[in-house]
């Protein structure tokens, strides 16, 4: 029992990891609680497009020495207010139009990295690398989670109405399409924040997978957004513990870890499913 | 204290009707037909008003232009006197069942208590009364038991009568209904007859979309008849009641 113990606090004992337990806390938070509207909204293919936008915003900033957190952040508000402000336009497909302005600025990403000396550099862009948070990282990362979160909740009505009936919100002179650059502008924030953690390439599955496994198991909200919380965290937590003693990709290990729990939901539904066939045909009589 | 829309309350104009439209044309955003070709009815306070006609006749078009979610081509509309949107607590809109995500992990006691919202506005939270006069709706339509089930575990019927449920509880002046009765059930279609009989003693103006021409005469005060946009005469034979368009 000791030796299990011990094995669970000695990684803790180094103060990156500690950095890092902080960090996959922070960004478990945001991305699990902005990712149940994500998933709820049908935005899957935008909170992907968000993510991989600000390549070049970062790759610039590296090149240039500014900061790499400011970079995205920018990159990242842009192509919220351009995606939002594209997908009002009725000439061509909101996805069609999140393709092109997805893949057009995340090659400007990789042709401007071509100019730096070495690839190399890069890899804790695209692939994370949480071990590699600093103090002032983590700062901005809890100032980011901080807001988000206070502006779900003043908003949460809002959003909610508008989530599943933008109609209703309509006819009471809700504007539909301000929430929905506000949950843009969040969803850049919540990218932006897990970067560091889990990389370009692989953001949106902290943002998409906890909360489509809470989807699962729960009808409320409330429980969905907790679940989802708590599956990103612990996924941030097992990613920790195989890159510390079995040296893998901490950010590839987290995203597994999420798909891991993903797997378990989806078992656990079809088991239920099955189970209370009966009743749920009777619900529909 | 922050309202949703910027235009501020107004009262009611003395003396206008409840609803008054005048050579009404509009066109879904993005495309070049009219969906409404110059339509002109005025329904007074406290009348059940019809409209009939077939799937893409311009009923529902009609609804949406007044409840202020279409913008209108030309022509005008006067809510009590007001344009559209002047003051959106008085106007409750009952949608189609499949504008909505019924898959939305919301209850049913959640989803009428969104009735509820034009009178919050931006960062107030339902009060205890708000809440009260939700509960009080689901009574009144007999969904007492089903207030903590998720929306999408309700039936066509349970869903149509949660809907209407929300429009009360808006505790609006001028409803508007489309398409209510279509494919429900018995039970709803009694209670909502009713309901709507109620309401007419309340001195609420009630306007509803319906294609079903069978019980016009008892369950309501007066139809307009479209088809194509625009209004036509009442087809020989059925009900016409009191005068709302410019046709017999």
């Amino acid at each position: 029992m000791n030796a299990v113990i011990e094995w669970l606090i000695a990684p803790f004992r180094f103060e990156f990891m500690q950095t890092a337990l902080v960090a996959a806390l922070l960004v478990g938070i945001v991305c699990a609680s902005i990712g149940v509207y994500v998933v709820l909204r049908r935005m899957a293919f935008i909170g992907d497009a968000l993510s991989h936008t600000i390549l070049p915003g970062v790759v610039m900033a590296y090149l240039n020495g500014w900061s790499l957190p400011g970079g995205a952040l920018v990159a990242g508000l842009a192509t919220a207010l351009g995606i939002g402000w594209l997908s009002r336009r009725e000439a061509i497909r909101e996805d069609t139009a999140i393709g092109v302005v997805f893949t057009g600025m995340f090659g400007l990403g990789v042709l401007l990295m071509s100019t730096a000396r070495s690839f190399r550099d890069f890899s804790h862009i695209l692939f994370g690398n949480i071990l590699g948070v600093t103090g002032a990282d983590l700062r901005l990362m809890g100032l980011m989670t901080v807001s988000v979160l206070a502006l779900l909740l003043l908003f949460h009505k809002e959003l909610e109405l508008t989530s599943f009936d933008p109609t209703h919100a309509e006819v009471i002179g809700l504007r539909t399409s301000h929430l929905r650059y506000l949950l843009l502008v969040l969803l850049a924030f919540a990218v932006v924040s897990s970067i560091q953690v889990v990389g370009v390439v692989m953001t949106s599955a902290l943002l998409i997978t906890p909360a489509a496994a809470a989807s699962l198991l729960t009808h409320r909200l409330w429980r969905m957004t907790v679940i989802a919380v708590g599956v990103a965290v612990l996924s941030g937590l097992i990613g920790l513990y195989a890159s510390f003693y079995a040296n893998v990709s901490s950010g590839a290990a987290i995203v597994l870890a999420c798909t891991g729990f993903f797997m378990l939901a989806w078992a656990w539904h079809a088991l239920h499913h099955r189970l209370s066939q009966p009743q749920i045909e009777d619900v529909w009589n | 204290m922050f309202p949703y829309s910027h235009r501020v309350h107004q009262d009611a104009v003395p003396n206008a009707p409840a609803l008054e439209v005048r050579d009404l044309v509009a066109a879904y955003p993005g495309t070049r037909r009219l969906a409404l070709k110059g339509v002109t009815l005025c329904v007074p306070i406290g009348a059940r008003v019809a409209l009939v006609g077939h799937n893409g006749a311009g009923k529902s078009t009609l609804l949406k232009a007044v409840a202020g979610l279409l913008p209108a081509r030309s022509g005008n509309i006067s809510i009590y006197g007001n344009p559209p949107g002047a003051c959106h607590h008085r106007v409750a809109y009952l949608p189609q069942r499949g504008e909505i995500d019924w898959r939305f992990p919301i209850t049913l006691r959640k989803l009428v208590l969104t009735g509820r919202y034009v009178h919050l506005g931006w960062l107030k939270r339902p009060t205890r009364q708000d809440w009260q006069i939700a509960d009080a709706m689901i009574d009144q339509l007999d969904l007492s038991d089903l207030r903590h089930r998720q929306i999408g575990q309700l039936s066509g019927g349970q869903q149509q009568r949660a809907l209407l449920a929300r429009a009360l509880a808006q505790e609006a002046e001028l409803l508007l209904l489309d398409e209510p009765l279509n494919a429900v059930d018995a039970e709803t279609r009694t209670m909502m007859i009713q309901l709507l009989q109620m309401l007419r003693q309340e001195g609420k103006t009630v306007i509803t979309a319906t294609h079903d021409l069978g019980r016009l005469e008892t369950d309501f005060d007066g139809a307009l008849y479209l088809a194509e946009g625009r209004e036509v005469e009442p087809p020989p034979g059925t009900f016409s009641g009191m005068k709302v368009g410019v046709l017999a």
